[in-house]
């Protein structure tokens, strides 16, 4: 206590002598004298279309509660991991956290995160499958609503695939492994390469798309540990990206260290037939593909009997576990995540809702801009492999990013791959499994 | 023998030049520059604009970028002038996130981290400069040394905590005072380079002449000492203007957040961006640090001259 009332009489005298230049702007306290609350909404919408459903589904709950008041604060998906951090050891988070699945282990495992299994509704429990549930289930509990989500699609060059010979695949007929590697290499020629794979991240991407050949990577045993093993199943889709940059050369080689939007001006230019891409990725190119340029929505290559499974991390709200107003912070998520209102997220995100309702609504069934494709992947979406596992973002930064970018170069072979993955990825999993 | 000058005729507008040897016999015939060294002056120059150039590269960039519509963003072939300029990118930054009142969050945390940094570490810079060998000194240049070492992410906690417990969490004032501490290690290291550099000799002098400790350090001192002090709040203004991780941390409400949080709202998952709409912005957020370079920037070189001629 002594220390305490020191450190704050020194820091208040060094404040105390810097004068008029330094207004004091203390936070306010949370709940007015006559009784209304206020709760605070970190939102990570950053598209103009997503800024403003989200502000405007704000408001509306705003002018519908005015005991329950709602700021809306905006957060950034770049550096949201440290600023929660750091929130949640001051006791300053947010009490509605925006967030992806991905990142919520370590806070869910921290006991940042509130168990949402009593709060929430039995409506908005019902109206998200429970594959869907199970990305933000963490030890038994709910710590998070996972409200959007995105399957990783092929955005084609509509001109260069129907010029070509290739069959054109959709929701119910997909190209297999196989066949996808056949039509990219149909499509190579004149300089144009048939697909451009953005790996600068790769391991999500790898890891999504090889739930469809039976891949899993993390395996969890009878004592609840997890173990990296990287067997032929994980193995499918590795091999068929190596063997495209480095083999029949499909592939273009220079997209390997770059972003998903890099690789637009080259599609846009004619450079590459096919971009796997996240489905939101076409808000851009609505926006920037040149004028006349036709495009079209594939879905992503399918294992054996036609398994179409990728993993995905949905977008979530959670409510933080000091939070003094859970209750009505459920409410709020509730409200926001009525069917209309979802669909209004999604279509401000260019995502898929995650709620059976909205995810049937008419606007989202479009063929134009892909719409339909995306939203009948929907039911093949499953949560991403590396979900709950414990130490997964060191695993992924010191270990697998490395070693896949040093595999797709060509700078290692399979076996030395597997080796880092296994042996190294063990060595840091153990770790945060003591 | 040359008069003793005067604390009066040592300002530097007055200062005259002591005769040296090289001076007092010039050499009779000054050889013209020859080929050879026009051709050496001209790399000299052809390298500093090679030099400029490469600093000025990702300003220019981020000019050009700001003005295109999406369309040319996205292009193979990216061209240095937009063929259809617009201010649509400025406008949509606008739209979107409060830039105008972060702008003037940072621009208050800047200042007033600046001004108080310069404040303290004017005396205190002097103190050392004066007094090298004292203990005090010497355990305030180990300060300064060990201060470097350590990263945001180690004290980043800790110092959230401590604010916290003096209820200076989500205020500019708190950030201001981090501001300062940070920035004041580094800042009384540079100031106290400039002061160790003031001759003592002066303001000996001074006293000489009958001025009074404080008129010396007002007339003599502080005027040499001036080019150090703006290079100084230069560095600290610089410092917390840019500065984004203790503001993303430390400031809660979106009324108080400042530019370089701001701008991170223009980036979303998987560090995809609103280019255009990010580069207006980002282009605003220099134009504060330029302009303040512009105008101090005369009051760096003439101050640093006055003072080298005192020697």
């Amino acid at each position: 206590m002594r220390r305490r009332t020191l450190l704050a009489a020194s820091a208040a005298g060094t404040l105390s002598a810097a004068g008029p230049l330094l207004s004091a702007c203390v936070p306010g306290r949370r709940r007015a004298a006559d009784g209304r609350i206020t709760l605070r909404f970190q939102s990570l919408a950053w598209q103009q279309e997503s800024i403003e459903a989200n502000k405007q589904l704000v408001a509306e709950w705003n002018a519908a509660h005015p005991d329950i008041r709602v700021d809306y604060v905006q957060g950034s998906w770049d550096s949201v991991h440290d600023q929660l951090l750091t929130s949640f050891e001051g006791g300053e988070a947010p009490d509605i956290i925006h967030d992806a699945t991905d990142d919520l282990a370590d806070f869910a495992y921290g006991g940042y995160l509130a168990d949402l299994t009593d709060l929430l509704p039995q409506r908005l429990k019902d109206e998200i499958p429970p594959r869907t549930w199970q990305t933000a289930t963490f030890a038994g509990g709910i710590h998070g609503v996972p409200f959007l989500q995105e399957p990783r699609v092929l955005i084609a060059n509509r001109a260069l695939l129907e010029r070509s010979r290739v069959r054109i695949p959709t929701p119910e007929r997909p190209w297999s492994w196989a066949e996808f590697e056949a039509a990219a290499g149909e499509l190579t020629g004149d300089g144009t390469y048939g697909v451009a794979w953005p790996l600068k991240e790769p391991v999500s991407a790898t890891l999504n798309l090889s739930l469809s050949t039976g891949g899993k990577v993390f395996h969890r045993g009878a004592d609840g540990k997890v173990t990296v093993r990287f067997d032929a199943a994980d193995q499918r889709v590795p091999r068929v990206i190596h063997d495209q940059l480095g083999g029949d050369r499909s592939a273009a080689r220079t997209t390997l260290g770059m972003g998903g939007s890099d690789t637009l001006p080259g599609f846009f230019g004619g450079k590459y037939a096919m971009v796997p891409l996240g489905f939101s990725y076409r808000q851009q190119i609505v926006q920037q593909a040149p004028k006349g340029f036709a495009w079209t929505v594939l879905p992503s290559p399918a294992g054996p009997g036609g398994d179409q499974r990728q993993g995905v991390s949905p977008q979530t709200l959670s409510i933080a576990a000091d939070s003094p107003y859970q209750r009505e912070a459920a409410r709020f998520i509730d409200f926001f995540l009525r069917p209309p209102h979802m669909v209004r997220l999604a279509r401000g995100d260019w995502m898929l809702p995650t709620g059976l309702t909205a995810l049937r609504d008419p606007a989202l069934h479009t063929r134009r801009h892909g719409w339909a494709t995306g939203a009948a992947l929907a039911g093949r979406l499953r949560p991403a492999p590396a979900q709950s596992v414990r130490g997964y973002p060191e695993w992924k930064d010191k270990v697998a990013t490395p070693a896949l970018q040093e595999y797709y170069s060509g700078a290692i072979g399979m076996a030395e791959l597997r080796k880092r993955l296994v042996e190294d990825g063990n060595l840091v999993l153990a770790r945060y499994q003591r | 023998m040359s008069p003793r000058p005067t604390a009066r005729s040592l300002r530097p507008g007055a200062v005259r030049r002591r005769p040296t040897a090289r001076s007092l016999h010039p050499s009779p015939v000054r050889r013209r520059p020859t080929a050879r060294r026009r051709a050496a002056r001209t790399g000299q120059y052809l390298a500093l604009l090679g030099y400029l150039v490469f600093l000025a590269f990702p300003l220019l960039w981020l000019v050009s970028t700001a003005f295109k519509p999406p369309r040319e963003l996205a292009s193979l072939h990216p061209g240095w002038i937009p063929d259809h300029p617009t201010l649509d990118n400025f406008r949509q930054a606008f739209d979107e996130q409060p830039l105008l009142r972060s702008a003037g969050n940072s621009l208050i945390a800047s200042l007033a981290a600046a001004a108080i940094t310069v404040v303290i570490a004017t005396p205190m810079a002097y103190v050392m400069a004066r007094h090298h060998r004292s203990p005090l000194s010497r355990a305030a240049t180990g300060w300064i040394v060990v201060s470097q070492a350590f990263p945001f992410v180690l004290v980043i906690i800790p110092l959230f905590l401590v604010l916290k417990e003096v209820r200076l969490i989500d205020s500019l004032s708190g950030l201001i005072m981090v501001y300062v501490v940070w920035s004041l290690p580094f800042a009384l290291w540079m100031l106290a380079g400039y002061a160790r550099a003031v001759p003592r000799e002066l303001e000996e002098a001074a006293a000489v002449d009958g001025a009074s400790r404080a008129r010396t350090l007002i007339s003599v001192t502080m005027p040499l000492l001036a080019p150090g002090i703006v290079a100084t709040a230069l560095f600290a203004f610089i410092t917390a203007w840019n500065e984004f991780f203790f503001a993303l941390v430390l400031l809660k409400s979106p009324q108080k957040q400042t530019m370089p949080v701001i701008l991170t709202h223009f980036i979303g998952t998987e560090g995809v961006a609103d280019l255009g709409p990010l580069a207006a912005a980002s282009l605003l957020a220099t134009l504060p640090s330029l302009v303040l370079f512009a105008v101090i920037q005369r009051r760096i070189t003439s101050g640093t001259l006055a003072g080298a001629v005192k020697h």
